[in-house]
């Protein structure tokens, strides 16, 4: 594809990737590229507001999607490795500035054009293959957000299931919230835990040696989950798996020989 | 302010309506028309299929179905019923004309006392307004010959219903009661009942005959049926 | 009844540690949500329907107040008496005024949120007329003093144990080596107690599902029979219903009708559907002499044109408690009123203001799973981010959180001062997280009290990327080594 008719994404890093897990945005830069994508990364993001908007703080959560806007709003996509934070921007953004109609316009600009990553992929790049490789059973966990906000369910699924050596299992309740919920999951720990377990035994019944998902928060719920209890089950975004960046150590392992 | 008045201006101004409430009332336009809203295709069926779609509807949800030729099998059929489910021969019928003008003693053995069911009816025998096919449906009407206390009362609920009464939708039998009863009026009570009494309150064990019939059987009477 | 929201944090730990509840809950979990998928999957009009069910509604509110005269006059025109009543205590005397005139001495009663809402029952016992609740798990738990922890099956906590019990102390005058071990005998004693009930009654108290403006009618749906016998038994019929049940005709009480038994239990439509309209006419042989309709307001003109107006769609089916990850771990009993699950998180703090409600809104992961399968398409988890906002307003809540999301917002408002900041932050969580993980962490107690806290895997993504890392296969970059 010559320079000129690449789409330039503008790749919203989302905070927790940025700081806990830079792997992701590394395979999210590869996969889109791949894809025939020009891809850049604001140094101006820090954060979709998510946490503000669902503690009811509506002045900060519109500061903050001003800025977001404002850095974003150029590219001719927004892609987020994160069915949360693109449907934080996609759906609650206009939402959140309807009583604000100087902004509303911008906020229905940018949502229209943002998107979560694997569905960015096969629904606007039509890529319906990755080359590669992962040896091993993997489920799949449907973050909230992604699924329900986004409807996305069979896109992650078409792309895994083109990597060579990679074996879907599936769990019976990938539909069901992992008890995450952004600070829901430190304000009420116990009922979080509960939900959490459920999860982590529904991941133990498929039989799966890895259980990977869209959502860094998810993941790093379960992941935590699974080793507090000791299940030797390794956890992973799942663009991590498609741009086949898997000599990282999984979510909270420590790297080989430390 | 009465709590009527209070309620109902708090309302007006919430919704920036006027108290002229008649003046460009969308409320009684819309009761008015009573336009029929989407009905699922399922009921849509010639008069055969409709009956068969009702017996298998009606049978999904623990009911049973006997089809007879004419009234005159009732007598029968009450009787085959009783002998079946070993219960006394005894039975309350509605003093309905189509059930009264039946030569029950010359049938059967069996002692029938007609009237509004009691507390120690044991089988009753009524007659529906109608049925509807879409989910197996008896709608029964309160009157002077089709008491409701018998759909409830009795263990043992054996109910008549006419074919050409079996409509495809719930909207056929409003049109057909509405057009009997008069617009904007209803008989005190109307029924839909589908299946036999039933609760899962304990456990989520789902079990039959909770206060109302414990087993519902219809006769459906169509004179087509050979 | 009390609230005990207030302790919800203490109730859900409780219902966490109470084994034949999440008994009773496992069960749940599995039964409601694949009985509703399976009766959705058989009517392919189904998302259609929800969508005019939801519409029917909407047009309703809009016309609330032409709707309300409308109905009322159908009502007295058939002979019947409407009684308006503001809150819980107008309610509340007016169906005692009531009871009195009939010379009441016992009401059956069936199931009515309603008069959960207003406690009824024990305003009636101080005031010597004995409530009888007649829905089976109702009657369980008026006998056992709780509250129902289920909109539509409100003995759900308990086993058949449990009911066997409370069988036990409550018929004392049955023999009492009697066999009450399976739910078939404590049916049929209920059954038979309860029959005496109905034809002794006076007065028989039903709630509505719908009340139609086109004839005065109120729709009841059980599956039992308890409602026609309570209200076609005594001489006197008592409706109590909230303004927002009405709708405009039979079509759209039909079309209702299709949503809500399949979104309730699963069923095709509830076994019996029941539309009473005025007393019993001249010439009818049973029915009531007397019918009066309890119209209630308790909060819900306030709601209308509201930021939660829209939760006066709500038909009371039950489907998001049923499907509701938060209710399927601490059950109904948790949310500490009448209400419960998502419906009761945002209609509970409307009824008895949000301070002593503080938790439930918060209390939800907001997943969106509700709103998914509500038949009147509620946007729940928006109205849950509602109360989110008005507590924030009203500065609720801790003040540390608050003190900390305030400073984090703070920062994520300034992006070169949050780039420093956490840069320095994961370079040193980087210098204690070798192992990969906390197992605790100062100031991440709510984090890992049950869960180990994967660390920073490197620098931060941007730094790497802005000094042209790309990632490569080995890993070796992702993570910088710190020994």
């Amino acid at each position: 594809m010559p320079e000129t008719s690449k789409p330039t994404v503008g790749l919203f890093v989302t905070c927790l990737v940025d700081l806990m897990r830079p792997v992701v945005g590394f395979a999210a830069v590869k996969l889109l590229e791949d894809a025939g994508c020009k891809v850049e990364v604001p140094a101006s993001q820090t954060c979709c507001g998510q946490p503000a908007y669902n503690s009811g703080d509506k002045a900060d959560t519109l500061d903050i999607a001003k800025n977001v806007i404002a850095a974003f709003e150029g590219y001719d996509y927004v892609v987020a490795p994160s069915g949360s934070c693109a449907g934080m921007i996609k759906d609650h953004y206009p939402e959140a500035f309807a009583d604000v109609p100087k902004w509303l316009a911008r906020a229905e600009n940018l949502s229209a054009k943002t998107y979560e990553l694997m569905s960015f992929l096969t629904d606007v790049m039509s890529v319906s293959a990755t080359n590669a490789e992962f040896s091993g059973t993997v489920t799949y966990h449907d973050s909230c957000s992604g699924l329900r906000e986004l409807g996305i369910k069979d896109q992650p699924r078409a792309l895994l299931s083109s990597v060579q050596g990679l074996k879907i299992s599936e769990g019976n309740e990938t539909e069901t919230c992992c008890g995450f919920g952004g600070l829901f999951c430190v304000k009420y720990p116990d009922i979080s835990e509960k939900m959490v377990d459920a999860k982590v035994d529904d991941i133990v019944k498929t039989g799966a040696d890895t259980v990977l998902a869209g959502d860094l928060g998810c993941l790093m719920n379960i992941a935590g989950r699974l080793q507090r209890r000791g299940v030797d089950v390794k956890a992973r975004h799942a663009a991590e798996v498609l741009a086949g960046m898997t000599a990282a150590p999984a979510i909270g392992e420590p790297v080989e020989g430390e | 302010m009465s709590a009527r008045e209070e309620i109902l201006s708090k309302l007006r101004s919430k919704l920036g309506h006027s108290n002229a409430s008649n003046d460009g009332n969308a409320a009684l336009k819309h009761i008015q028309e009573h336009h029929k809203n989407l009905i699922p295709r399922r009921g849509s069926l010639d008069k055969a299929q409709r009956v068969d779609l009702f017996v298998q509807e009606a049978t999904r949800v623990n009911a049973t179905v006997v089809r007879i030729q004419g009234f005159e099998d009732v007598p029968n059929q009450v009787s085959a019923y009783l002998r079946e489910h070993q219960l006394p021969a005894k039975i309350k019928i509605a003093p309905h004309d189509n059930l009264k003008s039946l030569d029950w003693q010359q049938k059967t053995s069996l002692m029938v006392d007609e009237g509004r069911g009691q507390g120690d009816d044991g089988v009753s025998v009524s007659v529906a307004y109608g049925g509807v096919a879409e989910t197996g449906t008896l709608v029964m009407s309160s009157g002077p010959q089709t008491p409701t206390s018998l759909n409830f009362l009795p263990l043992d609920h054996i109910v008549v219903l006419e074919a050409d009464n079996i409509a495809g939708d719930y909207e056929a039998v409003w049109e057909r009661l509405r057009a009997q009863s008069g617009p904007g009026k209803l008989p005190r009570t109307v029924n839909w009942i589908t299946g036999p009494s039933r609760t899962a309150d304990i456990e989520q064990t789902l079990l039959l005959g909770a206060h109302g019939p414990q087993r519902l059987h219809i006769l459906i009477v169509d004179p087509s049926e050979s | 009844m009390q609230p005990t929201s207030p302790n919800f944090k203490q109730n859900a730990r409780e219902a966490i540690a109470d084994d034949p509840l999440q008994a009773a809950l496992a069960k749940l979990a599995v039964g409601f949500p694949m009985r509703r998928l399976e009766a959705a999957q058989r009517l392919p009009e189904f998302e259609d329907l929800r969508d005019q069910a939801r519409d029917i509604k909407n047009h309703v509110l809009e016309n609330l107040d032409q709707y309300l005269e409308a109905y009322e006059k159908k009502v007295t025109d058939s002979g019947g008496h409407v009684h308006w009543c503001r809150d819980a205590k107008e309610a509340r005397e007016t169906i005692l005024d009531i009871c009195r005139k009939a010379g009441a001495k016992t009401v059956t009663k069936s199931k009515s949120m309603i008069s959960e809402e207003i406690a009824v029952n024990a305003y009636l016992e101080e005031n010597g007329i004995e409530p009888v609740e007649t829905d089976l798990g109702e009657y369980i738990i008026q006998l056992r003093k709780e509250p129902p922890s289920h909109i539509i099956a409100p003995a759900i906590h308990l086993s058949k144990e449990q009911v066997a019990d409370t069988f036990r102390n409550a018929h004392i005058d049955l023999a009492a080596d009697r066999d009450l071990d399976e739910p078939r005998s404590l049916l049929e004693e209920a059954r038979a107690k309860l029959r005496e009930k109905f034809l002794g009654a006076d007065v028989g108290l039903t709630g509505a599902n719908m009340l139609i403006a086109e004839t005065g009618t109120n729709v009841l749906v059980t599956n039992e029979g308890n409602a026609d016998l309570t209200n076609n038994l005594p001489r006197v019929h008592v409706v109590i219903a909230s303004i927002e049940k009405i709708v405009p005709t039979l079509e759209d009480a039909s079309t209702i009708l299709r949503v809500l038994a399949r979104s309730a239990t699963g069923q095709d439509i509830s076994v019996y559907t029941t539309f009473c309209t005025g007393p019993r006419r001249p010439e009818d042989l049973d029915g009531p002499e007397e019918y009066h309709v309890v119209l209630l307001d308790n909060g819900r003109s306030e709601m209308i044109g509201s930021e939660f107006h829209e939760m006066l769609r709500c038909i009371r089916c039950g489907a998001c408690l049923n499907h509701c990850p938060i209710y399927k771990s601490v059950g109904g009993h948790a949310y500490g009123w009448v209400y419960s699950g998502p419906m009761g998180a945002v209609l509970i703090p409307n009824l008895i203001g949000m301070e002593e409600a503080q938790h439930l809104p918060n209390a939800s992961t907001l997943c969106g799973k509700c709103e998914s399968v509500c038949p009147m398409r509620i946007p729940l988890p928006k109205m849950l981010r509602k109360w989110r906002e008005r507590q924030y307003k009203a500065e609720m809540g801790s003040a540390t959180a608050r003190w900390a999301l305030k400073s984090w917002a703070w920062l994520a408002k300034r992006p070169a001062l949050y780039r420093r900041v956490m840069n320095a932050g994961v370079a040193l969580l980087g210098q204690f997280g070798g192992q990969g993980r906390f197992k605790s962490l100062p100031l991440a107690s709510g984090w890992t009290s049950k869960r180990d806290l994967a660390a920073p895997a490197g620098d931060t993504f941007i730094s790497q990327h802005h000094k042209g890392a790309r990632g490569d296969q080995s890993g070796a970059l992702m993570r910088k080594k710190v020994h």
